[in-house]
């Protein structure tokens, strides 16, 4: 999160400025369930990509074609969009042959 | 005095028109409603004829019009529009959207009563009901006032240190649809006056994207407010500025408040619109008899500028507040705003409120008198509001 500004620094109007200024928001301290990525069981079909709210899916192209990478934790808000979309994740599935397994926060807090 | 080259006969409505005329806007956008309707009428009649290049909206409500405004001035036009009564009560929620946004609309208001029970004529309770809605109001007493007041008010909403909507305050049917004599200034004189549009983040600067209206929680709202809350206080002096450009162009003088026999009165009668005019003249009786009686009528309601008004009360023997609108259960907004700037006054003068004209209600020289003469005999109550022409 950007230092907040006192009401002489601010534009007037609550005009915001300058563009994509989102990317400073860290949407990742609203997380409570975190998403883990297992790729060993991803078909790569791109879907948490389209759907996840916070782009917060990485990717990267080879040979032309698009694959998934993993989260970015900093804005990852976990939602669990990613996981409710993903053809290769569901409740019936065993949690190793899902390709997104959703896990609460606090396992990962020191 | 610069010389009189165009003067006519005309309705405060035409003669608001014609100022919008020579202001040409960028966009009008606005609805139809009594006592209003002819300002959009004569102005619509101009876009027609293409005297002026405004794209004209035409829209369902007035809800709308001042939404479309607010587009337009976001965008970077110059953005106007016109209403009065429920119509400005219907914009409510944009009026307020539009000084926060701090987009220099300016929009002339027919005062009339708000319903209900329904009724079209006279009174201050449309305005009144958006005193606090962020818009600088200046109020007018005649046709030239009205005029005068929307070339100035254009200048002062667009002013760098200012930036906010303005509202141009003129009483429904007495001004609107009265017929006095007006001076006009030439097309071009008033041309130069308002100059270019002055644009502050214009949306259609596509090589500086910016983002208006978005969701300003607990971390910003605040300092959003306090920004608004210093450009009202920017506005007296910007405004001395501009009225005194306005007088070199006109001869006209418009100060914050409009001072009519008060160097020697122990008696000052404060009012808003028309109704100052009225007054007027019986201070001119009431002289003849010997009173020392005066008259002070904002031409600036909001921001509410009270220190001219301390130094113009103090020590005065009473002053006595004529309301066109009331306020159930408070004091009404004038006398509120009066009676609060006499807090630290020195030498406090007596104080009395009254109601008048609700609705259209006449007010005569009689009532006028017979406040004064409450006054004259020390028989004011700060604390009491009374009516002038209602049916006890
Ligand atoms: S949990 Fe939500 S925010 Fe996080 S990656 Fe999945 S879809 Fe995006
Ligand atoms: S939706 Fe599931 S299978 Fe598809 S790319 Fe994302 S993680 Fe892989």
């Amino acid at each position: 999160m950007a230092e907040l500004k006192n009401w002489k620094e601010l534009p007037i109007g609550g005009v915001i400025d300058k563009p994509a200024t989102a990317k400073e928001y860290q949407t990742g301290t609203w997380r409570v369930i975190r998403p883990i990525y297992q790729a060993e069981n991803c078909i790569h079909c791109m879907f948490c990509w389209l759907y996840c709210p916070d782009q917060a899916v990485e990717i990267e192209v080879v040979d032309g074609k698009p694959k998934m990478k993993g989260f970015n934790y900093y804005y990852c808000k976990g939602c669990g969009l990613c996981a409710n979309v993903c053809p290769k994740t569901n409740d019936k599935l065993p949690e190793e042959k899902r390709a997104i397994v959703m896990k609460p926060e606090t396992e990962f807090q020191e | 005095m610069p010389e009189v080259k165009n003067r006519q006969a005309v309705t405060g409505a035409q003669a608001i028109a014609n100022a919008m005329r020579q202001i040409n806007p960028d966009v009008v956008a606005a609805y139809p409603i009594t006592p209003q309707t002819p300002v959009v009428e004569y102005f619509a009649q101009y876009v027609a004829d293409g005297v002026v290049d405004t794209e004209m909206i035409p829209v369902e409500s007035e809800h709308s019009a001042m939404s479309a405004v607010v587009g337009a001035a976001a965008a970077g036009a110059r953005a106007m529009t016109a209403t009065a009564a429920n119509g400005l009560a219907l914009m409510h929620e944009i009026v307020y959207i539009a000084a926060s946004s701090r987009l220099p609309i300016v929009m002339p208001v027919a005062n009339r009563a708000l319903s209900g029970p329904i009724n079209i004529h006279c009174d201050h309770s449309d305005a009144m009901a958006e005193r606090d809605s962020g818009w600088i109001q200046l109020w007018a007493e005649n046709a030239q006032e009205a005029y005068d007041l929307t070339l100035i008010a254009l200048r002062l909403g667009e002013h760098e240190d200012v930036r906010l909507p303005v509202m141009i305050n003129f009483d429904g049917f007495i001004i609107s649809h009265g017929v006095e004599v007006v001076d006009f200034l030439d097309d071009e004189v008033v041309k130069k006056f308002v100059g270019e549009p002055k644009v502050k983040y214009p949306l259609l600067d596509v090589d500086n994207p910016v983002t208006y209206g978005p969701l300003d929680l607990y971390d910003y709202y605040f300092e959003h407010k306090r920004q608004q809350i210093e450009a009202m206080k920017h506005v007296e002096r910007v405004y001395k500025e501009i009225v005194d450009e306005f007088e070199k162009i006109s001869g006209r003088r418009y100060d914050i408040f409009d001072k009519y026999m008060v160097d020697d009165a122990e008696y000052i009668m404060i009012a808003l619109g028309s109704t100052a005019g009225t007054i007027k003249y019986t201070v001119d009786l009431l002289r003849e008899q010997g009173h020392k009686v005066g008259i002070v009528k904002p031409w600036v309601f909001r921001p509410f500028l009270k220190k001219e008004l301390q130094e113009v009360l103090n020590g005065r023997k009473a002053v006595i507040v004529l309301d066109r609108s009331a306020s159930f259960g408070a004091e009404a907004p004038l006398y509120e705003a009066v009676k609060s700037a006499l807090f630290n006054v020195e030498n406090k003068p007596l104080i009395g409120s009254y109601v008048y004209g609700l609705g259209g209600r006449d007010i005569k020289v009689e009532y006028i008198k017979q406040a004064f003469e409450d006054a004259f005999a020390g028989n004011l109550n700060p604390d009491e509001e009374r009516y002038l022409g209602l049916r006890e």
